[in-house]
C-alpha cells in the first residue's frame, strides 16, 4: 500500500532508531546486570537452566514491549489533536495494509514457534525442567528409571552409583495438612521431617500427598511438583552447590496453607550418608511401625471402594504401570 | 453537531415482543405487581422452605440434622432461595403458565423509575439492571481486596485469623471473576448489541431478563457462603479439600451453577440474535468490530460454561449423597475435577478478555477519526481466540503430574493463542498510525489498555512456558499477570465503555475533570499495586498465604499502601457516577463523541423501539476522514435518527469537530 504522505519514512525510521538503541541498552542491562540474580538462583542445575530459560524470555520480551512503548509514545506526542499533526486520511490506504499485516503475523508467529521450540527442548533436555511428571516420567535423568525401581523394590542402600558414574538418590515427598515429610527409601524408609539432600546428585523426588492436594515448591532447587492423594508425582533435579532452601506448599490446601513451610540443605555426600545413616539408626524403632515404603498411601484407587493401605500385592516401579502401585509384600 | 431534535411522535407498528394476552394481577400497578420486593420475599420463602425439607428428608440421620452442617438442607435452602426469587419477579410466569396449557400473562410494560426493579423484556432496561449489577459485584469484591491487602501489611502481626483470611481471599477472586463473566456482556452487550445491529430487539427478550435475575441470585447465593462460614479453596475449589468444607462449599458450587445458567441464557440470547436479527444489508464485513467481540464472547459463554455448571452438580452431588465423582478412594478423582474446571476456566479467561478488546477497537476510530485498521484480521482474530481457547487450559495443569507428556502441547497451542490475541496491538498501532488522537476520558482508557495488556499478555508467555512456569506457577506472578489482564484489560476497557456510552444509555454526561482523577487514580496506582507483585512472586511468595517471607514486607507494604489509593480511585468513579447522573446531571449532546456508529444515530434517548424503521445499512460504521463516503445506513425518511445523513456527511469532510 502506498505511503500517506511524504515524511511516513521518517516517522517510522525515527521510531526505529529509539527502539533499536532502547532495546539494545534494556537488554545488556538486563543480561549482565540482573539476569545473573534472577530467581531461583544457581544452586542445581534444574535452576540454572530455569534461569537461564527466564533470561533468554525476558530478552526477547524486552525489545517487544519497547517496541509497543515507543509506537505508543510516538502516537502521543506526535498525532495528538493537540499538536497540529498531520490531517488524518481515511480511506482504502487506513483500513489495511497487506505488507504491514503479514509482517506482522509472520513475526510474531516465528517468535511463538521459537519459544515453543525452544521450550520444548528445554523441558526434555532438562528432565521434565524440575517439574512435576507424573506417576511415569518420559523425560528421565540416566539412572533414575533404575534407581526408582531399586528404591520400591528394596533392593539398593545408600546413594545409588549407576555404571556411568551417575549418583541417584530416591526421596520421598509426603504432603499432608500442614506439612511435609520425607522418606529414604534407600536407607530403610525412615521418615523425617527434615529434608537433607547430598551435593552433586541426582534426586528423584517422588511427591504424593495423605489428603488434600498440596504442591512441593523447594525454590532454590527450582522443583515444583503438586502432591495429589493416591499418586506419585516425580521430579527430577541436580543437586549442585551446597545450601540451604526453602520448601513451601503452593497449592492451597486449607486454613494452615500459609504455614506450611520448612526448609532443607544440600549437604556434602558423605555429611549426608552420616546424617542419613545416624538418623536411620535413630528411628528405627518408628520406621518399624510406619507403613512399607510405597508410591502412595491413600487407598487403592484400583480397587474403588475399599482396599484400605496396605493390601499385599506387589506392584513394582515400572514405565506403564500408574498409580497404585504398592509396596513388595515384606 | 446535531442535539437530539424532539422525538417523533409516530409510534412503530411491530414493538415489543409478547402480545398482551390478559391482564392479570401481575399487571396491576404498584405494589401489587410483581417486583424487587416480592422477589426478596419469594426468596426467603424459598429459602425457609427449602431449608425445612432438607432437614426433613435427611431426619433419619440425627447427627446433621439441624446442625447447620446439613449439606442438604443447606443446597436444598439456597436452591429455594434462588426459584423463590425467580417466581418472585415473575421470570417464571411464562415457562409456567405454558406448562399448563394456558395463555401466558403478558410482562407489564412499567413506564418510569420503577420498571428498573421489575422483570423487563426491554434490553435497554436489562442493561442498565447490568450496570448497577456489575457495580454491586464489583464494590463487594473490590472491600474484599482491601481486606486483603491489610492483612499482607505484615508478615508476623495477622488482623484476620487464617480461616477468615482464606474465606476472604476466596470470597473475592469467586465474585470477582462471577462479575468478570458478565461486566461488559451484561450491561453494554445487551443494551448496545440491537442498537449496533439496527434490531428492535433481542432474540429472546424473556431469556434475557432472566439472564440478569438469576445473575443476581448468584450474587446471593455466592454471598451466602460468609454466614455459612465460607470455604477455603479460593476461587478454583480444587477437590478434596472442596470435599472437605463445610456448607460454604455448597455456597460456591451451586453459585457457580446458577451464575453459569444465567451466563449461558445471556450468551445464548446474544449469539443467537447477532445471528439472526442483524438489519438489512449488515452484512458479516458491516458488523462493528465490538458486535464481533460480543458474539465470540456469547459463543464461548453458550459453549464452556456446561462444563462449569456439571462440574459443579457432581461437586454438589459428592457432599449432599455421597457420591465420589472427585473422591479418589472410591473410584472418582481429583484431576476430574480440575479438568472440568480448566476445560471451562481457560475459555472464561477469553470471556474475560475479548469485550475488552472489542470496546477498544471501536471507540479507537472515533478518537484517532480514522478506520479502524486490519478490521478483518480482528474479526478472524477474535473468532481464532475462541477456538483455540478450548485447547490450552492444561496449561493450568503443568506441575500437577497429569498428562507430563502433553506439555510440549500445551505449552504450543497457548503460545500459539498469543499471535490472535496479539492482532489487538496490531489493530490499535494501525488505527493510531498518523491519527488525530483526541484523549477524551475513554480514550485514556482505552490507551491504558494496551499499556496493562501488554504487560498481562507478555507475562502469560512467560507462564506458558514450562521451565519458567515451575517457578512463577502457583505464585504472587500468576496473581499479577491475571489482575493486568483482567483488571488492566476488561475493567480499564469496562471503564472506557461507560464514559463512552453512558452519555447515549442516560442522556447524562460523566463529569471530565472527576473523570480525569479517577483515570489517573485508578492508572497509576492499579501499576503500582500489581507490578510490584512480579517480583514478589519470583522472590518466592506462594498464593494465597497469610503471611510471607519477612524480607518481602517492604514490596508487600508499597503494593498495599498503592492498593488502598487505588479503592480510593474506584470511590471516586463513585462519586463521579453519582455526581453526573443525579446530583448535577448535564444534558449529553446526542452524538457527544462525533462517532458513526449506528447506536448513535438513534433518538436520545432510545425509543422503546429504537427504530421506527429497521434501517438498511449501507456501509461500515469507520469511515473517518474520508471525503464523500457513503451514509451508514438508509432510515427510510424516519426521523428516528437523531443524526442523520446530513451531520453525517458533515462529519466526513470536516473530521476535525473539535
Ligand atoms: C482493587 C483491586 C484489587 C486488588 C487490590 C486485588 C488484590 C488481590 C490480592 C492481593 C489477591 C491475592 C491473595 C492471595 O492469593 O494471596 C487477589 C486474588 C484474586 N483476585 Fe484480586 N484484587 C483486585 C481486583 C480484582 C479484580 C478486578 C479481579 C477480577 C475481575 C480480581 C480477581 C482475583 C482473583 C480471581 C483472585 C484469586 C483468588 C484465589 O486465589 O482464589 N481481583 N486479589
Ligand atoms: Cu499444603
Ligand atoms: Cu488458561
Amino acid at each position: 500500500m502506498a505511503n500517506n504522505s511524504q515524511d511516513t519514512p521518517r516517522d517510522l525510521r525515527k521510531m526505529t532508531g529509539i527502539w533499536v538503541v532502547l532495546s539494545v541498552a534494556a537488554d545488556l542491562l538486563f543480561w549482565f546486570l540482573v539476569g545473573p540474580h534472577v530467581p531461583p538462583g544457581r544452586m542445581t542445575e534444574t535452576a540454572k537452566n530455569n534461569q537461564l530459560d527466564f533470561n533468554i524470555l525476558l530478552v526477547i520480551a524486552l525489545p517487544v514491549i519497547i517496541g509497543v512503548w515507543v509506537y505508543m509514545g510516538y502516537a502521543i506526542t506526535h498525532w495528538s489533536a493537540k499538536r497540529n499533526g498531520p490531517e488524518p486520511v481515511g480511506g482504502a490506504s487506513a483500513r489495511s495494509n497487506k505488507k504491514a499485516q503479514v509482517w506482522w503475523i509472520a513475526v510474531t508467529s516465528f517468535v511463538v514457534l521459537f519459544l515453543a521450540g525452544f521450550g520444548t527442548v528445554a523441558l526434555i533436555v532438562d528432565h521434565g525442567s524440575g517439574g512435576g511428571e507424573g506417576p511415569n516420567p518420559v523425560w528421565m535423568p540416566a539412572g533414575a528409571a533404575r534407581a526408582e525401581t531399586a528404591a520400591i523394590n528394596g533392593t539398593g542402600t545408600g546413594i545409588l552409583t549407576e555404571p556411568g558414574g551417575e549418583h541417584v538418590l530416591p526421596v520421598q515427598v509426603i504432603g499432608q495438612q500442614w506439612k511435609f515429610t520425607y522418606r529414604y527409601p534407600t536407607f530403610g524408609g525412615f521418615e523425617s521431617s527434615q529434608l537433607m539432600l547430598p551435593a552433586n546428585t541426582t534426586i528423584a523426588f517422588n511427591v504424593t500427598s495423605l489428603d488434600v492436594i498440596h504442591s512441593f515448591w523447594a525454590y532454590q532447587l527450582s522443583v515444583k511438583a503438586d502432591a495429589n492423594p493416591g499418586v506419585n508425582n516425580v521430579a527430577f533435579t541436580e543437586t549442585k552447590n551446597v545450601g540451604n532452601f526453602t520448601v513451601r506448599c503452593s497449592e492451597l490446601c486449607g486454613l494452615w496453607h500459609g504455614a506450611m513451610f520448612n526448609y532443607g540443605s544440600v549437604v556434602s555426600p558423605s555429611d549426608f550418608v552420616t546424617w542419613a545413616t545416624t538418623t536411620e539408626a535413630a528411628n528405627h524403632a518408628n520406621t518399624k511401625d510406619l507403613p512399607p515404603f510405597a508410591w502412595t498411601y491413600t487407598p487403592d484407587a484400583n480397587n474403588a471402594a475399599g482396599g484400605w493401605f496396605p493390601d499385599g500385592t506387589v506392584t513394582p516401579y515400572s514405565t506403564v504401570e500408574t498409580y497404585g502401585a504398592k509396596q513388595p509384600a515384606s | 453537531m446535531t442535539i437530539s431534535a424532539e422525538r417523533p411522535t409516530e409510534v412503530a407498528t411491530s414493538v415489543a415482543p409478547p402480545a398482551r394476552v390478559s391482564t392479570p394481577w401481575t399487571q396491576r400497578p404498584g405494589w401489587m405487581s410483581q417486583h424487587l420486593g416480592t422477589a426478596i420475599v419469594g426468596g426467603f420463602l424459598g429459602y425457609i422452605l427449602g431449608h425445612w425439607f432438607g432437614n426433613y428428608i435427611s431426619s433419619s440421620y440425627p447427627y446433621i440434622v439441624n446442625s447447620g452442617q446439613n449439606s442438604i438442607a443447606v443446597t436444598l435452602a439456597l436452591t429455594g432461595m434462588v426459584v423463590g426469587w425467580l417466581l418472585g419477579i415473575g421470570a417464571l410466569n411464562y415457562p409456567l403458565a405454558k406448562l399448563i396449557g394456558k395463555d401466558a400473562p403478558a410482562e407489564s410494560e412499567v413506564k418510569g423509575w420503577s420498571k428498573y426493579f421489575r422483570y423487563s423484556t426491554d434490553h435497554k432496561v436489562v442493561g442498565m439492571q447490568y450496570v448497577v449489577g456489575v457495580l454491586l459485584f464489583m464494590f463487594t469484591g473490590g472491600l474484599l481486596a482491601m481486606a486483603i491487602r491489610t492483612e499482607l501489611l505484615n508478615p508476623t502481626t495477622h488482623v484476620f485469623g487464617p480461616g477468615t483470611y482464606i474465606e476472604i481471599v476466596s470470597e473475592h477472586g469467586t465474585i470477582m471473576m462471577m462479575m468478570a463473566t458478565s461486566i461488559i456482556v451484561g450491561p453494554l452487550g445487551n443494551y448496545l448489541v440491537p442498537l449496533m445491529i439496527g434490531s428492535r430487539r433481542m432474540a429472546f427478550p424473556r431469556i434475557e431478563a432472566f439472564s440478569f435475575w438469576i445473575f443476581i441470585a448468584g450474587y446471593m447465593v455466592i454471598f451466602s457462603a460468609l454466614p455459612y462460614g465460607g470455604f477455603s479453596t479460593g476461587w478454583t475449589g480444587y477437590a478434596p479439600l472442596q470435599t472437605q468444607n463445610g456448607p460454604g462449599m455448597i455456597s460456591y458450587l451451586l453459585g457457580f451453577a446458577v451464575i453459569g445458567m444465567g451466563m449461558m441464557a445471556a450468551g445464548f440470547n446474544i449469539a443467537v440474535s447477532i445471528i439472526n436479527y442483524r438489519a438489512p444489508g449488515m452484512t458479516w464485513s458491516r458488523v462493528p468490530i465490538f458486535v464481533w467481540s460480543i458474539l465470540a464472547t456469547a459463543s464461548l459463554l453458550t459453549l464452556a460454561t456446561p462444563v462449569l455448571f456439571a462440574g459443579g452438580l457432581f461437586g454438589i452431588l459428592d457432599k449432599t449423597v455421597q457420591t465420589a465423582f472427585y473422591v479418589d478412594e472410591h473410584g472418582g478423582s481429583s484431576y476430574l475435577w480440575q479438568n472440568l474446571f480448566w476445560f471451562f476456566g481457560h475459555p472464561e479467561v477469553y470471556i474475560m478478555a475479548l469485550p475488552g478488546f472489542g470496546i477498544v477497537a471501536e471507540i479507537l476510530p472515533v478518537f484517532t477519526r480514522k478506520p479502524l485498521f486490519a478490521y478483518k484480521v480482528a474479526a478472524s482474530g477474535m473468532i481464532g481466540v475462541a477456538l483455540l481457547s478450548f485447547f490450552v487450559w492444561q496449561h493450568h495443569l503443568f506441575q500437577s503430574g497429569i498428562n507430563p507428556d502433553m506439555r510440549p502441547l500445551f505449552m504450543l497451542t497457548t503460545e500459539l493463542i498469543s499471535i490472535p490475541t496479539g492482532f489487538i496491538f496490531l489493530v490499535g498501532m494501525g488505527t493510531l498510525y498518523r491519527a488525530k488522537i483526541r484523549f477524551e476520558i475513554p480514550m485514556l482508557f482505552a490507551m491504558a489498555l494496551f499499556f496493562n495488556f501488554l504487560i498481562g499478555g507478555v507475562t502469560g508467555v512467560f507462564l506458558s512456558d514450562v521451565p519458567v512456569n515451575v517457578t512463577v506457577h502457583g505464585g504472587f506472578f500468576v496473581l499479577s499477570h491475571f489482575h493486568y489482564t483482567i483488571m488492566g484489560g476488561l475493567l480499564f476497557a469496562f471503564m472506557a465503555g461507560l464514559y463512552f456510552w453512558l452519555p447515549k444509555m442516560t442522556g447524562r454526561m460523566m463529569n471530565k475533570k472527576l473523570g480525569l482523577i479517577h483515570f489517573w487514580m485508578m492508572f497509576v496506582f492499579f501499576n503500582l499495586t500489581f507490578f510490584p507483585m512480579f517480583i514478589i512472586g519470583l522472590l518466592g511468595q506462594p498464593r494465597r498465604v497469610f503471611t510471607y517471607a519477612s524480607n518481602l514486607q517492604g514490596l508487600n507494604d508499597f503494593s498495599s499502601i498503592s492498593a488502598f489509593l487505588l479503592g480510593l480511585s474506584f470511590l471516586v468513579f463513585a462519586f463521579n457516577l453519582v455526581w453526573s447522573m443525579w446530583i448535577s446531571p448535564e444534558k449529553a449532546p446526542a452524538n457527544p463523541w462525533d462517532s458513526l456508529g449506528l447506536e448513535w444515530q438513534t433518538a436520545s434517548p432510545v425509543p422503546a423501539h429504537n427504530f421506527d424503521r429497521i434501517p438498511v445499512i449501507m456501509t461500515d460504521p469507520y469511515h473517518y476522514s474520508e471525503p464523500g463516503a457513503p451514509a451508514l445506513a438508509d432510515f427510510g425518511g424516519a426521523s428516528s435518527g437523531a443524526a442523520t445523513s446530513d451531520s453525517h456527511s458533515a462529519k466526513n469532510e470536516g473530521a476535525d469537530n473539535d
